[in-house]
């Protein structure tokens, strides 16, 4: 038996609980609902969770204990003498884990019968070419140790799973019985049911923090791995990023740091001047049916996924900036459609969504009183909003800028299209330059190498990036709360 | 409906600084403040009382113009300031709300210095030649106000950190440093405690010296005690309106009468 078929019939045993635990709950009211404790359907679903929860979290557990402790066994067969490090070793256990597969395979097909499977040897059959005709490709011959290890594999495997099954149809029974067996008129079912509820909120809470955590560590890891490679001196402060696979490459990242600063630099100028205005406008003057109609409309552009962006840099805005700055319009800045001008352009438009929403609903959090505290003393609406609105709303603005920052800076498909893979250290805007994203994109595209610096540089990039967007946001946060005013 | 000749004779010495004809005021659909007639003296506290939702509230807002920052509500029928229609086309609201300034129900100090929440209309309205002038104004505002010995050592903290009585204080210091004419009080102390309450009271009396107080309140005790004339409300019409003293010892109406002691509400 599989583990999707004990899964339902660990299901199918909570359904039955549930029929059974309302019943039972039921009848020891005498039929009175008045009489319970809680409302019918509570005994019902303490009954089911009572069988569902615990026999599954003993089935997952089992399926993620198993397959080490099995391969851990396994591995002992192995004689010592067969590898000389860790890395061989798991090539071995990889062969063994196919061997086994093509046998469970080969038993499917009827090829092999389940006696043969488990004592074959090697001796007296070609494993190799019996394997094949079934569709199960081995690289090399199958040589004695690694067949009877792939047997064994298979026993072990084959014992550990009938224990499981049986284990949690046990525990799922246990749960079923002993619940039933608790429910009558007096118990608290709704008590018990919710806290099953709060462990359930619990667990979507720290699942999305431990995942954080485990994308953090990740990061590290390679990270260090990088710097025991290349010294971290020149990765923080060189100059020169020119990386090449053949070795000798200089992986600085202070050209990739300045084309994101600067990239992003343009697109707050663009973004934040453009959305505050129109949060101003939405919030402040605009009818409700204007507002009705145009605050969707604006946040239509946050739905755009940013590989349009990008397109709509490389094929609309690069063209006609060229068209203005480059060798036509006399001007002769601009060389090519890919710049820093072009992608941080584009990002603006992109960040004014995300500026003028935050924006709006911050404005609108300020109270009309103080309007009408302002409008009472005779200030017209633009005093209003320029010397009594804005400096209330302003830590909440600070806020949502340096949150569109940190958007800015994690941005990658705008500036793969729109800003070039060139990276330089320039000041004019119309040179093309490349971020710090963009980069992690080309060193971990194509066949890399993960032992080498040049891929693993990629991770500390990302680390760094990941630590700056930190910085950014925790102290956007402490900007909102500590100037944040408490209004009743 | 107004009160006795006798009583009007004696009050007739101070000169009519608002004076309100027909005054119609609509919601949308609702007719919220029907056919109100009123006379407002300068100098004088006086006094809007009625039940919840009897539109004196809305009549008060009318005085500066408020209510045109409400778009479905609708003024009909005539205020005059000193003469003047205040609806007229010529006149500009925000110029009108400068000479007949507000205090709100809740506390509302800007968040800002309190030097700057009394500088505030000053500087808009360009009353202040140079720093030292503003600084007399916002020193006299706040002696004004009543809360100046409070606040004189830390002019540039925060308005919003003081207590709910103090910034109610500062409120009317600032809406008393546009030089209004008239001041418009909704429920000033509705939020107050109180010691706080006797501090405001304390305050309007004192106003009344320079301007005419309009204030509205639910509290009987507090029209009696601060204001000179009183006016009741009831279901949008100004029922009765004379001196303070009349209205609560020997009201012409009967639905005054019922509302003063607590029949009706």
């Amino acid at each position: 038996m599989s583990a999707s078929l004990i899964f339902l019939i660990v299901v199918a045993l909570a359904a039955v609980g549930f029929v059974l635990g309302r019943g039972r709950a039921m009848a020891s009211a005498g039929g009175d609902i008045r009489n319970l404790h809680s409302l019918p359907s509570y005994y019902a679903f303490n009954v089911a969770l009572s069988a569902l929860v615990p026999a599954l979290i003993l089935l997952v557990v089992w399926l993620i204990a198993q397959p080490a402790l099995i391969e851990n066994r396994v591995q002992s067969m192995i004689p010592q003498d067969r590898y000389a490090d860790r890395g061989e070793l798991s090539l071995i256990m990889s062969d063994v884990r196919r061997v086994a597969d093509g046998l469970d395979l080969a038993v499917e097909r009827d090829a092999l019968t389940r006696e043969e499977a488990s004592s074959i040897r090697t001796e007296f059959t070609d494993v190799r070419s019996r394997l094949a005709d079934i569709g199960v490709a081995l690289g090399s011959d199958v040589d004695r140790t690694t067949l009877t290890a792939a047997q064994r594999y298979r026993a072990l495997n084959a014992t550990g799973n009938a224990i499981r099954n049986a284990l949690v149809i046990l525990a799922a029974l246990a749960g079923l019985g002993l619940s039933l067996w608790k429910t009558n008129h007096e118990f608290r079912a709704r008590n018990s049911v919710e806290k099953v509820v709060m462990a359930l909120l619990i667990g979507a809470a720290s699942l999305a923090i431990l995942t954080t955590v485990g994308i953090v560590l990740s990061l590290i890891f390679n990270t260090v791995e990088f710097f025991k490679l290349y010294p971290a001196m020149d990765f923080f402060f060189g100059t020169t990023w020119s990386p090449s696979f053949g070795g000798g490459s200089e992986l600085g990242i202070l050209p990739l740091f300045w084309g994101t600063f600067y990239i992003s630099l343009i697109a707050l100028a663009v973004a934040v001047p453009i959305g505050l205005f129109a949060a101003v406008y939405l919030s402040e003057y605009a009818s409700p049916y204007v507002r009705g109609f145009a605050k969707p409309l604006l946040e239509v552009l946050a739905g755009i996924p940013t590989i349009v962006y990008g397109l709509f840099a490389l094929l609309t805005v690069g063209p006609l900036l060229v068209s203005v700055f480059g060798e036509q319009g006399g001007l002769g800045w601009m060389q090519g459609g890919t710049a820093v001008m072009t992608a941080g352009l584009v990002m603006g438009i992109m960040l004014i969504p995300f500026v003028s929403s935050l924006s709006d609903d911050i404005i609108n959090s300020v109270p009309q009183s103080m309007r009408d505290g302002s409008l009472g003393l005779g200030a017209t609406k633009s005093e209003t909003i320029r010397q009594v609105v804005l400096p209330a709303a302003l830590p909440g603005i600070v806020g949502a800028v340096l949150l569109a920052a940190s958007r800015a800076i994690g941005e990658t498909m705008i500036v793969v299209l729109g800003a070039g893979a060139a990276a330089r250290l320039s000041l004019n805007p119309f040179d093309a330059m490349t971020t710090v994203t963009a980069k992690i994109v080309s060193q971990l595209t194509g066949d890399a190498d993960f032992a080498s610096p040049e891929a693993l540089v990629a991770f500390a990039l990302g680390m760094t990036l990941f630590v700056i967007t930190l910085a950014l946001n925790v102290f956007a946060l402490w900007i909102v709360r500590t100037y944040r005013e408490q209004y009743e | 409906m107004y009160d006795s000749p006798n009583s009007e004779a004696k009050i007739g010495q101070k000169a009519i600084k608002i004076s309100a004809n027909k005054v119609q005021v609509y919601y949308g659909d609702t007719h919220a403040i029907k056919d109100v007639d009123v006379q407002i003296e300068d100098k004088t506290v006086t006094a809007f009382i009625g039940p919840s939702g009897c539109g004196k509230s809305t009549f008060l807002r009318c005085l500066n113009r408020m209510n045109d920052t409400i778009d479905i509500c609708r003024v009909e029928g005539e205020i005059l300031l000193d003469g003047e229609d205040i609806y007229d086309k010529r006149v500009d609201p925000v110029q009108l709300r400068a000479k007949v300034g507000m205090v709100f129900q809740k506390p509302n100090p800007f968040p800002k210095s309190i030097y700057d929440n009394i500088a505030y209309g000053p500087r808009i309205h360009g009353l202040a030649r140079s720093k030292a002038d503003l600084d007399d104004i916002v020193e006299k505002s706040l002696r004004r106000g009543a809360i100046w010995n409070e606040v004189k050592d830390r002019l540039h903290a925060p308005g919003t950190g003081l207590s709910g009585g103090q910034q109610q204080r500062l409120c009317i210091a600032r809406a008393i440093a546009t030089e209004p004419e008239v001041l418009l009080m909704d429920e000033p102390c509705s939020a107050l405690d109180p010691i706080a309450t006797g501090q405001v009271e304390e305050l309007i009396d004192e106003l009344r010296e320079n301007f005419s107080v309009v204030i509205v309140t639910h509290s009987m005790q507090q029209a009696a005690r601060v204001s000179q004339k009183t006016a009741f409300f009831h279901l949008g019409n100004l029922v009765e309106y004379g001196m303070t003293g009349q209205i609560f010892t020997n009201p012409n109406d009967p639905r005054t009468e019922s509302y003063i002691t607590g029949r009706i509400g």
